[in-house]
């Protein structure tokens, strides 16, 4: 494994930066962990709220087959041990946005064991350990903003299930811990157990980080809570990693607590100290029977898997693709998805690679697109590259096509039939343009015969303009290497 | 026409098929003996409307020729554990007092499917945490038996169904729902000479019953005889797909294959359940139970259950634990009590709702469940009990490979007077020692009548049985009624 060299110095010296993550992730699902009430984003408060979810008394959790299967499937694809047999806890505190007065989580026997993901940084790869992934529910939410002296509370999240992925204390850098939370949520939106919206809080962290002298065990730690983007969580490193060393070098020591990180003011804040944390009274849920998976559950959740970015990344790279360009194509599941469907379609690896990642890109980029929305599709794209590669259309004329086609969502065909776009090789009619701009040309023609051979540019560019664009490139030099030369 | 309030489910089911009396004829007989017995308090609240609209029902559907359900017409009580919708449901506390759900139970909704009919919501001990029935905010439920010992101390219903068990020995009720959790259908169906099952852990839905302990909880019927037990009890149980530890098991037709014949069934007699200071009338009457049984046909057998003394402890360890919990969402937040002192923050209004919603042994109940799950005396108290627990369902497992039912006293005394033991919690807790185990083993128990004691007052014999064998408890025990000929009832006195 390949050590990192991030060192931050201090006024005693090089400190070592050790982190650990623990993300929460919202499992994609219609339905709630324990209840049959909806789970959709943005929907009016305490809308989405069943009678479990309230707590009301007398109500009873029953497990949603689809969250366990999410949560199965994310641990298959991080190569996790998967529990068999695995137990639902209960985690007990009172506050106003947790009904049942406690949060059903797993804390003696998670569903999902020990795992790993790899990530790259600097082009050195890195396995960062997987500790357990455990399923839970979330809590409901409190508005404080609504009315001067009442806070109101909305239950829509209540009950909604996570998946808790704890991260070994493997990362070592802000780059790090931002590489594997890039990758965490990559591999969670190939799988599709989690949609890795962060900021509609789909997907969030609590960043563990202590420092320690390089060599030495590792110092008290702080658990930021809830940080809710990658740029967030570097910062959130960079800036407590500081901190912890200036409190040390003060002669200071290390709390463990829990703290807040505020982007406004580029800094994290005391929550709340060991001393008054909650002794969380966790036990089995009696309402609840031991999860107990079998082999035809498991298999049917192996098979579902789809390829997944490490190895669509070394599938591209064996059709000869950059690692640049195989990099940011699996990067994002749906570029993946699209460029897939154009290697279905035909278009071959390096050059489709290539014009999806500098044409395709640009233009969404200037039309605020995303890839799911593009205005052409993959088989299309497939299409205009194969003109190009046929020789129908030059690098020159696909652009123009392609503006096209992004304006009228028509096929390149038809557009190349419409607008008369082909390339032409037709000889006679170059030779007789190339004549024509020599003969109107005859200064230039004497200058590159005495030598001027950069002038060379100049005739093709005059041929090319001549032919509007059309003339197959490669035809029109030898042509004019022959007419000057011969 | 004789007084249709002296019938049980099984008469008063007959007769309304056959057209002997009508459905609302029975339903006004209950209702006038229900309204008439207000010194009782069994009741928290009466439902006269409920009972009417269901006896209508059913008569209309005579007079229609259809086929009548099963429970078609027949008035009961409901333990006011039970969420019943629009009806006020309190798990007899301040906490939710006036609280009427929007919701029914699956329990009593299967009971309203199969035609019955609700007199009222019946009183019970707070949340169900009592054996005496005197921590109900609503007042003690006085037992209709009085000792013939020339006083007149009103007694002790048992609890905490017992508003149930008084209900029906006073005849106000032919039958009505219970809730065990450790001995709370059989101990108050002991104390008041009427029979109660308590199921097989998962039978009968939870989904709408007030939680206390939830691994412990059971719904059961609570009736005069063996036969309406089983009656009530087939339209109780099933699967329901609400409550994960339901069990997904085919209903049996319990009634039709009562049998009172024991020929080739063994009986246990756990040598364990002969504890120090047993009225010596109880030592009796479980001789005369087993020579009951032998008559029967059984073969009886001494078994072991070494395990027996330490159930008790672990009961009070694991119950309390698990309610502390269930109870946390009663918080003032979303529904029920709320006090809110003046400038109080949150924590204040949890700590005003919860000391004024919750009655004493409550409260104490709550503290013991939240200091044995506390970090630090959560190994020493509660994986400790979770270990006993492990053994005593072990204890039964081997007691089976020696034999197919058990017989033991349902409740160490008989009923006690009220204020006899209420200022001492462990006295109040040890008359569960019988009940406790099988609760804990999840395993299926029925308390029948045997006999009267010296003063006049019943006492109850308890057949344990394998899980699922309802069956088997059923007909022991209606082996056991057959031959005690248990006929007396109390005084009308109120």
């Amino acid at each position: 494994m390949a050590e990192s060299s991030y060192r931050i110095k201090g006024a005693t010296g090089e400190w070592e930066v050790v982190i650990g993550l623990e993300v929460h992730a919202q499992v994609t699902s219609n339905a709630k962990l324990f209840s049959g009430a909806a789970t959709e984003f943005g929907a009016e408060p305490n809308t989405q709220v069943s009678l479990v979810d309230a707590a009301m008394p007398g109500m009873l959790p029953v497990p949603n087959r689809e969250c366990i299967r999410q949560a199965v499937r994310t641990g298959m694809a991080i190569d996790a041990q998967i529990n068999k047999w695995s137990r639902f806890d209960r985690k007990n505190y009172f506050y106003a946005d947790l009904p049942q007065g406690y949060q059903i989580s797993q804390l003696y026997h998670p569903l999902v064991g020990e795992g790993e993901v790899e990530i790259e940084v600097e082009g050195a790869t890195k396995t960062i350990g997987v500790e357990r992934i455990h399923v839970e529910q979330d809590a409901g939410k409190l508005m404080h903003d609504q009315h001067p002296r009442l806070s109101y509370v909305d239950l829509n999240r209540s009950g909604v299930a996570l998946m808790e992925i704890v991260s070994k204390p493997d990362m070592r850098s802000p780059a790090e811990a931002g590489a594997y939370l890039s990758k965490l949520r990559s591999i969670l939106r190939y799988v599709g157990s989690c949609d890795g919206n962060m900021d509609q809080g789909s997907m969030r962290a609590d960043v563990n980080v202590s420092v320690r002298k390089p060599g030495e065990p590792f110092g008290t730690r702080t658990e930021t809570k809830n940080v809710n983007s990658v740029r967030f969580v570097m910062q959130t490193v960079e800036i407590e990693a500081l901190r912890q060393i200036d409190v040390i070098e003060n002669g200071g020591k290390i709390v463990q607590e829990t703290r807040l990180f505020d982007p406004d003011k580029g800094e994290t804040r005391s929550m709340r100290s060991k001393e008054d944390a909650h002794d969380y009274r966790y036990f089995p849920d009696p309402d609840l029977l031991p999860l107990e998976l079998d082999d035809a559950f498991l298999d049917d959740c192996r098979a579902s898997l789809p390829e997944l970015p490490d190895a669509k990344r070394a599938r591209y790279l064996a059709l000869g693709i950059t690692p640049y360009n195989a990099g940011v194509l699996t990067a994002e599941v749906e570029s993946a998805r699209y460029f897939d469907a154009l290697l279905e379609a035909g278009a071959k690896g390096p050059a489709a690679a290539n014009w999806v990642t500098s044409e395709l890109f640009g233009a969404l980029n200037r039309l605020d697109k995303d890839i799911e929305h593009s205005p052409v599709s993959p088989t299309q794209a497939a299409e205009l590259l194969g003109l190009v590669a046929e020789g129908t259309l030059s690098n020159t004329l696909a652009k123009q096509v392609f503006e096209i086609m992004l304006e009228t969502g028509d096929d390149p065909a038809k557009i190349v039939e419409e607008r008369g776009l082909k390339q032409t090789s037709d000889t006679g009619a170059i030779e007789a343009e190339i004549a024509k701009v020599l003969e109107a040309n005859a200064d230039k023609v004497a200058e590159y015969r005495s030598g001027k051979d950069k002038l060379f540019g100049f005739f093709v560019g005059q041929t090319m303009k001549a032919m509007a664009g059309k003339a197959n490139p490669s035809v029109v030099n030898d042509l004019l290497k022959k007419a000057l030369d011969g | 026409m004789s007084d249709l309030t002296t019938l049980g489910v099984a008469a008063l089911r007959d007769g309304i098929r056959t057209g002997e009396f009508s459905a609302r004829e029975v339903a006004d007989a209950f209702i006038v003996k229900v309204s008439k017995a207000k010194q009782l308090n069994a009741f928290i609240v009466e439902t006269p409307d409920h009972a009417i609209a269901a006896a209508k029902e059913a008569d209309a559907a005579r007079a229609a020729g259809e086929t009548l359900k099963p429970l078609a017409g027949v008035p009961i009580g409901m333990k006011d554990l039970f969420c019943t919708k629009g009806v006020q449901t309190t798990a007899a506390s301040h906490m939710l007092e006036g609280f009427k759900p929007v919701y029914e139970s699956t329990v009593s909704q299967k009971l309203w499917d199969a035609g019955a009919g609700m007199l009222g919501k019946l009183n019970l001990d707070q949340f169900a945490m009592g054996s005496s029935n005197e921590t109900s905010y609503f007042g003690n439920v006085i037992s209709p038996w009085r000792r013939q010992d020339g006083g007149n101390a009103a007694l002790a219903p048992g609890g905490s169904s017992g508003g149930s068990s008084a209900a029906i020995s006073a005849r106000l009720v032919p039958a009505a729902t219970g809730t065990d959790t450790g001995g709370s259908i059989r101990q108050p169906a002991a104390f008041t000479g009427i029979s109660g099952i308590k199921p097989t852990y998962g039978r009968c839905s939870r989904w709408g019953v007030v939680a206390f302990a939830s691994s412990l909880d059971q719904a059961g019927p609570m009736a005069r005889d063996v036969r309406d037990c089983a009656i009530m009890l087939e339209a109780m149980a099933g699967f329901d797909p609400k409550d994960a530890t339901s069990l997904d098991m085919a209903v049996p037709n319990w009634e039709a294959a009562l049998s009172a014949d024991l020929r080739g069934k063994k009986v246990g007699i756990p040598k364990e359940y002969r504890v120090d200071g047993m009225p010596s009338e109880i030592e009796a009457l479980w001789q005369q139970g087993i020579d009951w049984l032998k008559d029967a046909g059984a073969e009886i057998v001494e078994v072991s259950l070494p395990h027996t003394k330490y159930a008790l402890p672990a009961y009070y360890i694991i119950a309390p634990a698990e309610a502390s919990s269930n109870l946390a969402r009663y918080d003032g937040v979303r529904y029920g009590q709320r006090d809110l002192p003046d400038g109080a923050n949150l924590q204040d209004m949890y700590a005003a709702t919860r000391a004024a919603g919750f009655g004493p042994e409550v409260q104490r109940r709550i503290l013991i469940g939240t200091y044995v799950l506390s970090a630090g005396f959560y190994d020493a108290y509660y994986t400790q009990a979770q270990k006993v627990r492990t053994l005593i369902a072990q204890d039964f497992e081997k007691a089976w490979t020696q034999c197919d039912l058990l017989l033991t006293p349902t409740a160490p005394s008989a009923a006690f007077a009220l204020g006899e033991k209420s200022a001492d919690p462990l006295a109040m807790y040890l008359n569960d020692v019988f009940t406790v185990p099988s609760s804990l083993a999840g395993i299926p128990a029925m308390s029948v009548p045997g006999g009267l004691d010296k003063d006049g007052l019943p006492l109850g014999l308890q057949i344990i049985g394998k899980p699922f064998d309802e069956q088997g408890v059923l007909d022991a025990s209606l082996a056991i009624e057959q031959r005690a000929g248990f006929t007396a009832k109390p005084e009308q006195w109120w």
